[in-house]
């Protein structure tokens, strides 16, 4: 069995590509799409217009995607962080989920009682604390016995969604508003505790995007240029030569692992100040934000400030789908040309590292 | 005994072995008759391969008869390894033929190669470091069933290795065995997938006179099986005993094939180096201090990676400005030496001094603070992160220094500027300073590691077979630079395989056999034969 192409090393990654492969794979996306919006009856350039005003273009779009956008930016954050490690960390989800407790819970308890900004603040410092205190024991788990974080970190993420239900549905806790009926809701902060949005250009970008912006320069900064980020490096490129020149191996997993939950935590901080304004039990288990951070992480090829900007992408992407959606466009249809772009982003990633060669020639012996 | 592979190779095979059966290696009575018949194993011609900005190879002119072992000389990055991935289908020539008995092929993957029966045992190994050797030896080979059974696959493995002369458990995993026991793993991989044609890359850079013999007696083991070796090789007294022809490579050139019978030490080298070389015992400016002790190792005890007492009681001291060779057979814990002196491993008992200082137990980061510098044998993963930059590499050590880092902040244009000056300095040849360590040659990856050891102004140097892989050039810059350091004072423990090295360069020799030190004696009054004695667990009193 031969394929007629092959992949060959590239000795040399020319810096261009680092662009080029992304719009490349990108076109290749949409032409495959078209392919398949064609064969279903519809005609491409009016979908991908559609799509792209939808997502995009107008400030009501944009608003959406910015939504969107927000925890997938924290979540892939949270991926990037652990990634760069070498640590598979994919506990975001459920990082994400403490996160949302610890805010509102300090939220709730600070409620109308501290002046409105430290009560925000704590509420971010509260989230963060709960999601590297969640991922931070995957890290210990790690460092300590060696233990795959892969399996640990996923197991903690259905723990935490188990939580977050007992706190609303199964039982009377301090989050569950006791005035709601029939169907059981978190306590809503009070109004003015509610994180503030900043209209620029009709344009509502919320508090905590800026957060994420501010987390991913922070996050850049420490990989580019801290000596925790340089020693996180040589721990990835090689632990032997980590453990040569001393490095604590261990303290690095554990500290860079909670990190990592830290930012998922921040996200969860944000769906309840910027968003739900409550503990959201149904509504933060919905769209997978922690899963999704993995891909956003893996597209901006572990660059935070990338990170962010995928998160947009991929904001748009699911508003533009769901506007799509309707009787004559399935959410299959939808789910397909998501897959599409995301897929051949995926593959194109592969031809940074690997150049294709023709086996024509080839001739076995 | 599977892989035999008897079946995909051609039938001209059956040709006599005279060769091989012969007692005297290099055949002087007739036996090269056989070879030079009609029976060419392996034709290469106008062998051309570019990479971005070089030509490794051009216009390489090849040819190996069958059942000879044909060594291929060259300096590092004259073309050898390239020329090797070429022939096991891991690089595809962009000009020029390759016939194997006669028939032209072009191999599209390095399993199209080892199906045509060319297998190559890598300078670097690559083995699954958690699976047993006997896994490691099977996995891959199409007739390996589905679901293997541990006894068997151990049977099998251990039947070819005793078939073959070579000694190793096959139970054992990996990641326990020491660098010598697992080029022999290398080597039954490929001779289980039945390859006929072995190319051994730099086989006995890891192993001991005594050891290397046995790597021979394989050898000749192979030919006299109709095996065909190609043996790429810097050392050129091993060539010119082991080998029947030797092609010479220099600048991705052939510069001809020359029978072994027939040259000599002297013209292989200046045909390598395009001028001669002068092999002596490198001459001391002045000699160390064995009373000014910097290097203290009083009582040592440690455990090597399975947990097994791998030190008995180590005393080792170094003088200033003393050079102190550690001899030994490859896994009688060397390794677990150095790796204690160095902090990366703690002792179990004993204790460990630099300048008078005892360093804390099994804390790299004290030991480097306290004056130690280490060169250690796996250079790449160890010594350097090979997929970091020269820039990062030269900073390793010192990114902690305020030189080069503040406020948790690294300081990128000093640490640029220091990598500069050292490149210059140490002569380092990369494009440059933000160059992936990876990408340098052998001699270049053990110049920026070196240049690094000594920039932190070290009281003393534990290294651990600095030379091994090198050419000859290289090898001696380092040594050079060893002996400078020496001279300015710094006391060096080389820990060294090659028998040769130590006498060459050490002032005193010690012996290590199974994790002791069984003799300590000056350089002046050792003797090559005492050593290799010594080194095979024989007493003082019997080697003498």
């Amino acid at each position: 069995m031969k394929s007629p192409v092959r992949l060959e090393r590239r000795l040399h990654q020319p810096k261009q590509l680092n662009w080029a492969i992304p719009l490349v794979s990108l076109l290749g996306a949409l032409v495959v799409g078209a392919l398949v919006l064609l064969a279903t009856g519809k005609n491409p350039i009016d979908v991908y217009w559609r799509m792209l005003d939808r997502g995009f273009l107008s400030e009501r779009a944009l608003t959406g995607t910015l939504r969107t956008a927000t925890p997938l930016a924290f979540t892939g954050l949270c991926a990037t962080a652990a990634f760069r490690l070498g640590v598979i960390n994919i506990g975001g989800e459920g990082q994400l989920y403490m996160g949302a407790v610890g805010a509102s819970l300090v939220g709730l308890q600070m409620g109308g009682t501290a002046p409105v900004g430290v009560t925000i603040v704590v509420m971010v410092l509260a989230g963060m604390l709960f999601g590297a205190m969640y991922a931070g024991f995957v890290g210990m788990l790690r460092a300590q016995f060696n233990t795959s974080e892969i399996i640990t970190s996923l197991m903690m993420n259905y723990l935490a969604g188990i939580l977050l239900n007992y706190l609303i549905f199964n039982s009377t806790s301090y989050w569950r508003d006791p005035r709601s009926f029939g169907f059981p809701s978190g306590k809503p902060l009070e109004k003015r505790d509610f994180w503030p949005a900043y209209d620029v250009l009709g344009i509502s970008i919320p508090f905590g995007l800026v957060l994420a912006a501010l987390f991913a320069f922070v996050l850049w900064v420490i990989y580019k240029r801290s000596r925790l980020g340089f020693e996180v490096e040589v721990i990835a490129d090689s632990p032997r030569a980590a453990r040569y020149v001393g490095i604590r191996t261990k303290w690095t997993i554990i500290a860079v692992t909670a990190m990592s939950g830290a930012l998922a935590g921040a996200g969860g901080a944000s769906q309840v100040g910027d968003f739900a304004h409550y503990l959201d039990a149904k509504g933060l288990q919905l769209n997978g934000f922690g899963y999704t951070g993995i891909v956003v992480a893996a597209l901006a090829r572990l660059n935070p400030i990338g990170a962010l900007f995928v998160a947009v992408l991929l904001g748009g992407l699911t508003n533009a789908g769901y506007s799509l959606q309707g009787p004559d466009f399935p959410s299959g249809l939808v789910g397909t040309l998501q897959g599409l772009i995301l897929f051949c982003a995926v593959a194109g990633e592969i031809l940074t590292k690997y150049r294709i060669r023709s086996n024509a020639s080839a001739v076995t012996a | 005994m599977s892989g035999e592979g008897a079946g995909r190779w051609p039938a001209p095979f059956a040709f006599p072995q005279t060769l091989s059966t012969s007692v005297i290696w290099r055949a002087d009575n007739g036996g090269h008759e056989g070879a030079t018949m009609t029976n060419t194993a392996v034709h290469m011609t106008g062998v051309v391969k570019r990479f971005p900005g070089v030509v490794a190879n051009d216009g390489v002119e090849f040819d190996v008869r069958k059942g000879e072992v044909h060594a291929l000389l060259g300096e590092n990055g004259a073309g050898k390894s390239t020329l090797s991935n070429i022939l096991t289908g891991l690089y595809r020539p962009d000009e020029g033929t390759i016939e194997l008995d006669g028939v032209p092929v072009s191999f599209a993957s390095p399993k199209a190669a080892l199906d045509a029966g060319i297998g190559m045992v890598h300078q670097h190994f690559r083995l699954v470091q958690p699976f047993t050797v006997a896994e490691n030896v099977v996995l891959g080979n199409p007739q390996t069933p589905f679901t293997i059974n541990a006894g068997d696959v151990n049977k099998q493995v251990a039947e070819l290795a005793l078939r073959f002369d070579m000694a190793v458990d096959p139970a054992a995993r990996i990641w326990q065995l020491s660098v010598g026991e697992q080029q022999r793993v290398e080597i039954l991989k490929v001779l289980h997938r039945g390859a006929q044609v072995l190319i051994l890359d730099e086989p006995t850079a890891v192993l001991t006179p005594i050891e290397a013999e046995a790597l021979f007696r394989t050898l000749r083991t192979m030919t006299a099986e109709g095996r065909t070796v190609i043996f790429i090789s810097h050392k050129l007294d091993e060539v010119m005993s082991v080998s029947d022809r030797i092609t010479v490579l220099r600048g991705g050139r052939t510069v001809g094939t020359v029978e072994t019978k027939s040259t000599s030490a002297r013209e292989l080298a200046s045909m390598m180096v395009g001028r001669s070389v002068e092999f002596n015992r490198v001459v001391r400016g002045r000699p160390g201090n064995p009373r000014d002790v910097v290097l203290s190792v009083q009582g040592v005890n440690g455990n090597d990676d399975r947990g097994r007492q791998a030190l008995h009681n180590v005393n080792i001291t170094v003088g200033r400005g003393e050079i102190v060779g550690v001899a030994g057979v490859a896994g009688n814990g060397q390794r677990e030496l150095a790796e204690v002196i160095a902090g990366m491993r703690p002792a179990t008992d004993g204790s460990v001094s630099v300048g008078g200082n005892t360093l804390p137990n099994g804390k790299a980061r004290a030991a480097i603070a306290g004056g130690l510098a280490h060169v250690p044998e796996d250079r790449l993963h160890t010594g350097l992160a090979a997929g970091m930059s020269v820039e990062d590499n030269m900073a390793l050590k010192t990114y902690r220094t305020p030189l080069l880092s503040r406020f948790g902040m690294l300081r990128r244009n000093a640490m640029t500027e220091q990598a500069t000056e050292l490149v210059t300095r140490y002569d380092v040849k990369t494009p440059d300073t933000a160059t992936p360590v990876r990408l340098l040659s052998g001699g270049n990856v053990q110049k920026v590691l070196l240049s690094r050891e000594f920039s932190t102004n070290p009281l003393v140097l534990v290294a651990a077979s600095p030379t091994r892989g090198l050419d000859v050039g290289a090898i001696e810059t380092v040594r050079n630079r060893l002996v400078e350091a020496a001279d300015a004072g710094v006391g060096i423990l080389l820990i060294s395989e090659d028998l040769e090295e130590i006498m060459s360069l050490a002032d005193r020799i010690t012996v290590m056999y199974e994790g002791r030190i069984v003799a300590d004696i000056p350089a002046a009054n050792a003797s090559r034969e005492q050593i290799g004695m010594l080194m095979g667990g024989a007493t003082l009193e019997n080697a003498q």
